[in-house]
């Protein structure tokens, strides 16, 4: 266990270290010049290269890539080129309401796939698997932005129920739950449908296996067999998703919080892409990749707990 | 013995069943749509009409406003939406198409070599693990940050995007091939590494890409339709479904058409595709399942 942890954390390391280098590299490659945007558009062509050295630009590639990574050791992620402020306050300010976003559909897709998953592969070839087969292939085939918009149009333009967006609260106070709900909907749609294809399929698999067939054989209940023998072993596959998926969420809130005007730090990412404020891009990409390998790391650790097979690989 | 190829024999199983048949005359019948567009509407998607400015679809056709030429409305500059609809899907599905088919192309050469050369493998792979950090569409926001706000960059971008993923489901099939027997066999003949990847294992593989490349048409259209949406794709006025959807933001109140229209768009054509490549996928590769 120990063993398995530190090789996992050296990987971590190892991908961060490449994730930064293509960060890094691929705003050095941008046909741009920061030094330009930082001194303006007025500027004389000394400003600019004045700027060009306090920024540390007229530096060899692997000085400046040296500079960053020393930066960022020290939690240092850089300027606003338009701001002037530090990037890290910027984004710290947005993150909570991403994180609330990302988390909130996180939850409701786990509530509404995985039983409904679990629910298709019991009832096997019925009706109702059939149907739940199309809503699921619907749900990944939908895009987020437009649901969203279509729930603004039904749920806050004719019915009124809800706001049309800005997400201020967490979604656990009453509030914050009516600001979350549309959002958390239509963000989770797809990972909720997601789940339920992978659910459905990890549950047929394992109520095929030996050790179910036994169980059935010594004359369990099917509700102990399915949701004390079988559930466990189902959950593998759906936890793996689980990993990824948050990723999706985290990739997808930069769309969401677009339709929701919510001002995470998906709307400081599109807004720093529009302005060319390359040093925000950059943190802000990073950032988001970086919450991504943490929640991977866990959900490997996670597997451990759940799986004691992985341990002895 | 005259063998069938492989891909024709799964392409007619693949049309005894109703709905992946359903799915792909859909798809036949989009495809006439948009590359025949001229002949379908006489309108030009881009210029604008003042007069006709947000008039109504046939859903509201006892509306004075309503103009029987000017089926599905007009949107909030008086451009004809079944012309926006048409020449948008054009933009929608070559981008698809094009970065399926680049995104392929070397994902397969990156798949092949790391499956098949042990030495390759570990560096390949990693590289691509490196890639697989970036959530969702982030990879593909970043390269469009780089390189500037374009179509033909957006098309790069979606392309690198689906790299890594084709790569990890190649490497994995020609894991499989090359431990077969006849692999082996042919080797030991002396047939060179080069000949056996290309005439070989790429076409033991190509199931396996026939299978991917069509489920990730679907999601190249949801990329290529979320990056305009949010004004990183394909730039005004040049029609595009997720751009349509993103200038329409404005008019929820007054013309949620201009909204719901395009999306149906995107929704249709993304389905089909998924269908397809779900079915195709239990023809010809079930073990790509999930």
């Amino acid at each position: 266990m120990k063993r398995y942890i530190i090789k996992r954390l050296g990987m971590m390391v190892i991908l961060l270290f490449g994730l930064t280098f293509i960060v890094f590299g691929s705003l050095y490659l941008a046909p741009g010049d920061p030094a330009e945007i930082a001194a303006g558009a007025s500027a004389t062509v000394e400003e600019v290269e004045r700027m060009r050295v306090y920024l540390g630009l007229d530096k060899p590639f692997l000085v400046q890539y040296g500079n960053y990574l020393l930066g960022l050791l020290r939690g240092d992620l850089g300027t606003s080129l338009m701001t002037r402020q530090p990037i890290l306050d910027e984004l710290l300010v947005r993150l909570p309401n991403t994180l609330n976003l990302a988390v909130s559909s996180m939850l409701f897709a786990c509530i509404i796939g995985i039983p409904l998953g679990i629910l298709a592969a019991i009832k096997k070839d019925s009706w109702l698997d059939n149907c739940l087969t199309t809503v699921s292939l619907l749900g990944i085939s939908v895009p987020n932005f437009w649901l969203g918009a279509i729930l603004i149009i039904i749920f806050c333009v004719n019915l009124r129920i809800f706001p049309t967006g800005g997400m201020s609260e967490p979604f656990w106070t009453p509030l914050g739950f009516k600001q979350a709900f549309l959002p958390s909907l239509s963000l989770g749609m797809q990972v909720a449908a997601s789940f339920m294809r992978i659910g459905r399929s990890s549950m047929l698999d394992v109520l095929q296996s030996d050790y179910i067939r036994t169980a059935r054989s010594k004359g369990l209940k099917e509700k102990v067999i399915i949701f004390i023998h079988a559930l466990k072993n189902a959950m593998i596959p759906i936890m793996t998703q689980m990993g990824t998926s948050f990723g999706g969420l985290l990739g997808g809130s930069m769309v969401t919080e677009q339709v929701f005007a919510t001002n995470g730090i998906g709307t400081y990412l599109i807004n720093a892409i529009n302005q060319r404020n390359y040093y925000a891009v950059q943190s802000t990409v990073l950032l988001i990749a970086f919450m991504f390998l943490i929640v991977n790391f866990i959900v490997d650790l996670l597997y451990c707990v759940v799986d004691p097979r992985i341990r002895y690989d | 013995m005259k063998r069938e190829n492989q891909v024709v024999v799964a392409f007619r199983k693949l049309l005894k069943n109703k709905l992946a048949t359903f799915c792909f005359i859909l798809v036949i019948i989009e495809l006439i749509l948009l590359i025949g567009a001229p002949l379908f509407t006489k309108f030009d998607p881009i210029e604008m009409n003042t007069i006709d400015r947000l008039r109504p679809g046939f859903w509201a056709a006892s509306d004075p406003r309503y103009l029987p030429e000017h089926w599905l409305g007009t949107d909030e500059l008086g451009r004809d939406i079944w012309a926006r609809i048409l020449y948008g899907g054009r933009i929608s599905i070559s981008v698809g198409f094009i970065s399926t088919a680049v995104g392929i192309t070397f994902g397969t050469i990156f798949g092949m070599l790391a499956g098949y050369y042990k030495k390759l493998d570990n560096i390949i792979m990693r590289i691509m693990d490196v890639f697989f950090t970036f959530p969702g569409t982030l990879l593909a926001m970043l390269i469009v940050a780089m390189l500037g706000i374009d179509v033909k960059n957006a098309t790069i971008a979606i392309s690198i995007w689906s790299i890594p993923s084709f790569a990890r489901m190649i490497r994995g099939r020609v894991l499989q091939i090359k431990e077969e027997e006849y692999i082996t066999a042919i080797r030991s003949l002396g047939a060179t590494d080069f000949w056996i990847l290309s005439k070989h294992v790429l076409k033991n593989a190509l199931p396996t890409i026939i299978v991917i490349a069509t489920m990730r048409m679907a999601s190249s259209i949801l990329s290529i339709a979320t990056l305009s949406y949010l004004g990183l794709g394909v730039p005004q006025p040049t029609p595009e479904w997720g751009g349509m959807i993103s200038s329409a933001k404005t008019y929820m109140y007054d013309a949620p058409y201009l909204i719901v229209i395009p999306g149906i768009a995107i929704v249709i054509t993304v389905i089909c595709f998924n269908i397809l490549g779900d079915k195709l996928r239990d023809i010809l590769d079930p073990s790509l399942k999930d």
